[in-house]
């Protein structure tokens, strides 16, 4: 590794090429036909491991959410640490032991 | 435009699991938009979002010592009020209450009187938690930490009253004042963002839990800064240009809860149920604060 003069960092953002997912014990999982696409799991991810996608191809709670984006969780960076499971307002997130 | 749905904070960071800051980080980066100057003070932020070779930030970002981070913002913004370059330019300054309110305390103020065009955001975890949970000036009355110890020559913790930063601050005469809390997130959203378009010296504090300095289940940050509010321990408020008489409550809770609801999922507070006075005389205190605006009203 070259170390730059002033030990500047060039890259910005390149914590996103370490993993802190290995972090994780518990592991929250998504049930999507009880979530109803409120975003407050994103809103409160620390992470940020939460990401917005369009979301017609997954189960909905109630047809007319049909053209809503939902939350996905990036399991690479997520740690697991349940802030999510807990916000949620439909408990919508379960949260399961880590197994590898 | 709105940046909202752009991160600028980049995951990977090693802050622990339920830890608050990046919360706050997350939404005033979100607010603040591309053309945005970051300036950090030491603290856990500086540690855990850039562990060299690796930032977190997707902004331009200084790292400073605890006690000049508002010195070199202010050199930041001369710098580019001399070549021209000011305009539409945010500086915004992260510090810890260790940062703020014990060792910055005197650059934050040099800052504000010399009216430089800058925000600070204060996220205050109520120690030094980067260091091993030392009490700071910011520790809550009752408070366990490794410096403020709980046995049988001191049952209570820290002994002395919180800093009141944010008072401090508003008696500097600066234009914005406010406190915040990410459990009440639109109201922080337009906090910081009615802060970004005021010309001046700006100060947002902004409470922030730290899941292993509060002894708490990392899942319960955001339910434990929301009982904060909600039990009147941390008002939310905003002052401007240091008008004390006209400060605005932006969040009034309808039937306040006992504080013993905030303090019970808290293991830094475990030691008071030992002691309900001293509960009793937080209570007090708290709704001494609060009577002051509820017969106004």
């Amino acid at each position: 590794m070259k170390i730059t003069r002033g030990v500047v960092i060039t890259e910005p953002g390149s914590t996103a090429l370490e993993e802190t997912g290995s972090w994780r014990t518990f592991k929250p999982v998504i049930k999507y036909e009880k979530c109803i696409r409120c975003m407050i799991c994103w809103n409160y991810c620390p992470e940020p491991a939460i990401e917005k996608q369009p979301g017609e191809n997954y189960p909905v709670a109630n047809p007319k959410l049909v053209k809503m984006e939902i939350p996905v969780i990036n399991y690479r960076y997520c740690k697991g640490c349940g802030i999510c499971v807990n916000e949620c307002p439909t408990k919508a997130i379960d949260f399961v032991r880590e197994e590898k | 435009m709105n940046y909202e749905n752009q991160e600028f904070f980049a995951p990977g960071h090693r802050a622990c699991a339920g830890c608050a800051a990046p919360i706050i980080v997350k939404w005033v980066l979100k607010i603040a938009g591309p053309n945005t100057i970051i300036v950090n003070a030491t603290g856990c932020l500086e540690v855990f979002s850039t562990p060299y070779p690796h930032s977190s930030w997707r902004l331009p970002w200084i790292h400073v010592a605890f006690e000049n981070a508002s010195a070199v913002a202010s050199g930041i913004d001369a710098a580019l009020k001399a070549q021209g370059k000011r305009e539409g330019t945010n500086i915004i300054i992260f510090g810890g209450d260790g940062g703020t309110s014990d060792i910055g305390l005197q650059s934050l103020s040099g800052m504000a009187e010399r009216g430089h065009d800058i925000l600070y955001v204060m996220y205050d975890n109520e120690a030094y938690m980067n260091t091993g949970i030392q009490r700071s000036s910011s520790t809550p009355f009752g408070a366990w930490t490794t410096t403020s110890q709980v046995g049988p020559y001191n049952i209570i913790g820290k002994n002395e009253f919180k800093k009141p930063i944010a008072e401090i601050m508003a008696a500097h005469k600066i234009p914005y004042v406010a406190t915040v809390n990410p459990a009440f997130l639109p109201d922080m959203k337009m906090k910081i963002e009615k802060a970004l378009k005021i010309k001046g010296p700006k100060f947002i504090h902004a409470i922030s839990s730290c899941t292993t300095g509060w002894r708490h289940d990392p899942s319960k940050t955001v339910e434990i800064m929301r009982l904060a509010t909600e039990t009147g321990i941390f008002p939310l408020w905003e002052i401007e240009n240091g008008d004390f008489l006209k400060m605005k409550l932006t969040y009034v809770p309808k039937q306040r809860k006992p504080v013993e609801e905030y303090f019970k999922p808290q293991g830094r507070f475990r030691h008071l149920f030992q002691n309900p006075e001293k509960i009793k005389e937080i209570q007090k205190m708290v709704d001494e604060w609060w009577a002051k605006f509820e017969n106004k009203n």
